[in-house]
């Protein structure tokens, strides 16, 4: 078990989901009788962010994780569950009050081509922030702390002046970032934002959001499809399938011993990331629809573990012993089925990342 | 916005631009920008290059009336052009004609463009009931051919006003009529670029710093979606000549003591098989000139500025 936490997490999210209504127009439905359609985009979710650490969600596309970005950041609503943020529940807070809570949460995008205006200047799409929080009160001060940020990020004052386009996808990733910090943010959510870039580009962009992190003491929800990048950057790993969490626990657990078949699959699919001899569970198949999830546990038609209780009944999260929680039938069904020896040596460092579970409830 | 560039480096920097060197290797286009300029010119500076005041009666002498153009015989030196069945100067009619033709599309453009921009934009951002709401409306709008709807909304505005303020509520009551029936277009434009643009990562940013929608809308999306804008008010424009000229043959644009290109053209249809042929033959062709000329423009700016095309 995890030992408890003598700080609070910084972010945790309890129960969170969001229920996406894809139904036809009221017109349709009641003419063609078509029933309403829903996409479950994030299922319960429980995750705990500690201060200064760096959570990355790891999955397939379409599995929820951005999703899961914006729902923290507030771009879309939470059907249920909160999000706790330093003590707040910012699901509940009004529109007014969430105010000072967006200073402190900011985020970096995924796409560096989209993510900044084509007709603003540089140093006016840094200086959006300082303008709208009214952070710099005059006009000196503004330029003065723009060209701060740009050199911050490693680039120069004076490319303020130029325009998004006279700049490569990583220049425009470091002026993304130099936004996102310009608030002093406590917390980043990071939406894939290394997956637009060239390989020898990533890691510099990776490397300047450590030095950040170190220098700022930034949290970081790291959003990826990159286990290389996720090994690089991440203290706590959570593996997402279909909107649910599948496997979570501290990130050099996770990587020595995965235990969700799903885990294995997706370790599997990465060529240079050394795990050790490991027997290799080949999983086939591509991610079921989701607006038609299949029952019982949502991994079951493609996992090569799967039994006849995989394919009705859904399994909860269960804490195991070496600090990781785990949702499969197949690994906490028998006893030590998936543990393995010398993974409990982790468990001390694991702060409680992952809430317990409440019980799962059914699939729709 | 400090550090602004100097007009020397502006120019250069523009002379230096993409679309200018766009501009200056399309021969048809450079003619085009000609015509247009020469007409604007000529319709701005009416009241002192004209040789004749043609809304001056005292000068009007009907001896001078039906005089054929200056290289024609019996032509007289003072009418480039020739006069009309009262004596007045075709050439100066012509160029106060442009005048009016010219005012009434580019208000009307103007007008059409910030109501179809401002409905297009609200429109796309929101969605929902208020897209449906004007969009039904853009719907209806849509389903009326344009010279119906100005005739018919003329034809409205007529009756509710007395007599003799028609003459003088002609020139408005055209803008009304045209930009009542143009603006859907900027406002289907509008709102189509809008839907694209609002799930674009740069307007999530400035959400996430708490900008206003209307701040968000005016300030990144506007600027952003104002390139097809532009194509279509110069497209529109030379159009909004063309209803105004319509609706002014027909009777129901401007009347003949302040005439419009297209009111001389409907008066000069009346003589033109008794061979008066000029009082109806130059206001036509200075129309097609400058309907052609701005449509030619439009379609380079179309062009110009699709980046498909490069």
């Amino acid at each position: 078990m995890s030992s408890a936490t003598d700080t609070q997490p910084l972010v945790s999210l309890t129960g969170l989901s969001k229920t996406f209504d894809l139904s036809p127009p009221l017109l349709n439905r009641l003419i063609e009788r078509k029933g309403r359609r829903t996409l479950r985009a994030v299922d319960a979710l429980n995750i705990d962010i500690p201060r200064g650490k760096t959570f990355s969600l790891v999955g397939e596309s379409g599995c929820g994780k951005s999703t899961v970005a914006k729902l923290v950041v507030g771009l879309h609503g939470a059907t249920s569950g909160s999000i706790t943020f330093d003590g707040t529940d910012l699901t509940r807070l009004a529109a007014a009050d969430r105010g000072a809570f967006r200073k402190r949460i900011q985020m970096i995008f995924q796409d560096p081509y989209a993510s900044l205006n084509p007709r603003w200047r540089v140093r006016d799409i840094i200086a959006e922030p300082l303008r709208s929080f009214g952070i710099t009160s005059s006009k000196q001060e503004e330029r003065a702390e723009v060209g701060r940020l740009l050199e911050m990020v490693g680039l120069s004052a004076r490319d303020g002046e130029k325009f998004p386009h006279e700049f490569s996808g990583g220049q425009r990733q470091r002026i993304s970032i130099a936004r996102a910090i310009s608030s002093k943010p406590e917390f980043l959510v990071c939406d894939e934002p290394t997956s637009a870039l060239d390989v020898s580009v990533q890691s510099q962009v990776l490397n300047l959001m450590r030095d950040l992190q170190d220098e700022l003491g930034l949290t970081y929800l790291f959003i990826s499809h990159d286990l290389a990048v996720v090994d690089f950057m991440s203290d706590y790993v959570g593996v997402m399938y279909l909107g649910r969490l599948v496997e979570a626990g501290p990130a050099e657990q996770i990587f020595a011993a995965p235990e969700h078949p799903y885990t294995r699959l997706l370790m599997d699919t990465v060529p240079d990331i050394s795990l050790g001899r490991r027997d290799r569970a080949p999983a086939i198949g591509e991610v079921p629809n989701p607006i038609t999830p299949p029952p019982g546990c949502s991994f079951n038609p493609r996992c090569p573990l799967a039994t006849q209780r995989c394919r009705e009944q859904s399994p909860a999260l269960a804490a195991r012993s070496s600090g990781t929680v785990v949702a499969c039938h197949a690994v906490t069904g028998e006893p030590a089925a998936g543990s393995r020896p010398g993974a409990g040596g982790a468990a001390g460092t694991g702060t409680g990342t992952v809430a317990q579970r409440q019980p799962e409830r059914g699939v729709a | 916005m400090a550090l602004e560039a100097s007009p020397q480096s502006r120019l250069t920097a523009f002379l230096k631009s993409d679309l200018f060197y766009r501009f200056r290797t399309s021969y048809v286009t450079v003619a085009a920008s000609a015509v247009t300029v020469f007409i604007l010119l000529a319709a701005l500076l009416a009241p002192w290059i004209a040789p004749h005041d043609p809304f001056d009666v005292s000068t009007l002498s009907l001896w001078d009336s039906e005089l054929p153009p200056v290289w024609a015989e019996g032509g007289d030196p003072r009418f480039l052009l020739g006069t009309d069945n009262q004596g007045r100067d075709v050439l100066s009619a012509i160029l106060y004609g442009s005048r009016i033709s010219l005012a009434v599309g580019f208000v009307s453009v103007a007008l059409a463009m910030v109501i179809g921009i401002v409905v297009g934009l609200v429109s796309g951002y929101f969605g929902g009931a208020v897209d449906a709401f004007f969009m039904r409306i853009a719907d209806v709008m849509l389903s009326f051919p344009t010279i119906l709807v100005a005739l018919l909304v003329s034809g409205i505005v007529r009756g509710a006003l007395p007599r003799e303020m028609h003459d003088s509520a002609a020139l408005i009551v055209l803008v009304f009529a045209i930009t009542v029936t143009t603006w859907v277009q900027y406002a289907r434009t509008v709102r189509s670029s809008t839907m694209v643009e609002r799930s674009r990562e740069y307007v999530y940013a400035a959400q996430l710093v708490g900008r206003k929608p209307f701040a968000i809308l005016f300030s990144h999306i506007l600027p952003n979606v104002m390139g097809p804008v532009l194509v279509i008010a110069t497209i529109n424009l030379a159009m909004a000549i063309l209803i105004e000229a319509t609706l002014s043959f027909l009777g129901v644009g401007m009347p003949p003591t302040n005439p419009s290109l297209g009111t001389l053209i409907r008066v000069g249809n009346e003589y033109l098989f008794s061979g008066v042929w000029w009082v109806v033959i130059f206001p036509s062709l200075t129309l097609v000139a400058l309907v052609l000329a701005v449509n030619l423009l439009g379609d380079w700016l179309r062009d110009a500025l699709n980046p498909k095309l490069r």
